[in-house]
């Protein structure tokens, strides 16, 4: 990956998705595959309904936990461009929380790295949400299934 | 030494600060463990040995035997929740 082809940010405002891709691909005619994961904040976890959510996170130790990601990625993948936008703040259902976008040569690499980076962004990102709902405020448990879905890379090429 | 520690999320919360200034005279993150939990109370409860809480050291996840630079920014929170 050439030096500079590299978005990580933190932000409080929404993002673009459509905006994001074109910036990736724009002039860049090696590219051939792009790989995109856009999670959203639902209405309603655990059984119970969430009417909003907040975001809180640990300014400096995100952005460099972040990098390090997209850098594992980068030694594990050939990529073109990678770009990481996760939000902060207060969200409602159905905004956007984080994109992860990857470009490479073919899909193959652009869909795993994709993958792995949002893998590893839930289980080592500094993010915490807190919830609420109709019985109140509550922040939310980190989950089996992420670790374990973390994990499984350490045994995949 | 002095250390900056940070709190995050619902530790910061049970704790009732984002952060603080402590005078450290031991070695490792078990040993600044030790300390908090001798405070008692929430300090004691949160921290106990099982219960799930992360220890950043200079912005890096360490574990418990780590040793503490002096000046270190130390952070504690619960286990991660984003994306």
């Amino acid at each position: 990956m050439k030096a500079g082809a590299m978005k990580v940010v933190v932000q409080s405002q929404p993002f673009d998705l459509g905006a994001e891709v074109a910036a990736i691909s724009q002039q860049r005619t090696a590219i051939g595959a792009i790989a995109s994961f856009v999670g959203l904040a639902r209405d309603s976890n655990d059984g119970s309904g969430v009417t909003a959510m907040t975001l809180e996170h640990y300014p400096g130790m995100t952005e460099k936990a972040l990098v390090t990601l997209v850098d594992e990625a980068c030694a594990r993948w050939t990529l073109l461009d990678v770009t990481v936008i996760h939000r902060v703040g207060r969200l409602l259902p159905g905004d956007p929380i984080v994109l992860v976008a990857v470009a490479s040569s073919h899909r193959g690499e652009a869909f795993a790295a994709c993958e792995f980076i949002m893998d590893a962004l839930k289980t080592r990102a500094p993010f915490w949400k807190k919830e609420e709902t109709p019985g109140g405020e509550r922040w939310v448990d980190a989950r089996v299934s992420d670790a374990e879905a973390a994990e499984r890379w350490d045994g995949i090429e | 030494m002095t250390l900056r520690v940070l709190y995050f999320a619902r530790l910061r919360e049970c704790f009732g600060m984002a952060e603080e200034s402590i005078e450290f005279a031991g070695v490792s993150v078990a040993d600044l463990i030790a300390t908090l939990q001798a405070r008692g109370g929430v300090w004691a409860e949160e921290l106990a040995a099982g219960r799930a809480f992360r220890v950043a050291v200079n912005q890096d996840v360490v574990a418990l035997d780590a040793a503490i630079p002096n000046a270190a920014e130390v952070a504690i929170f619960p286990p991660v929740t984003g994306g």
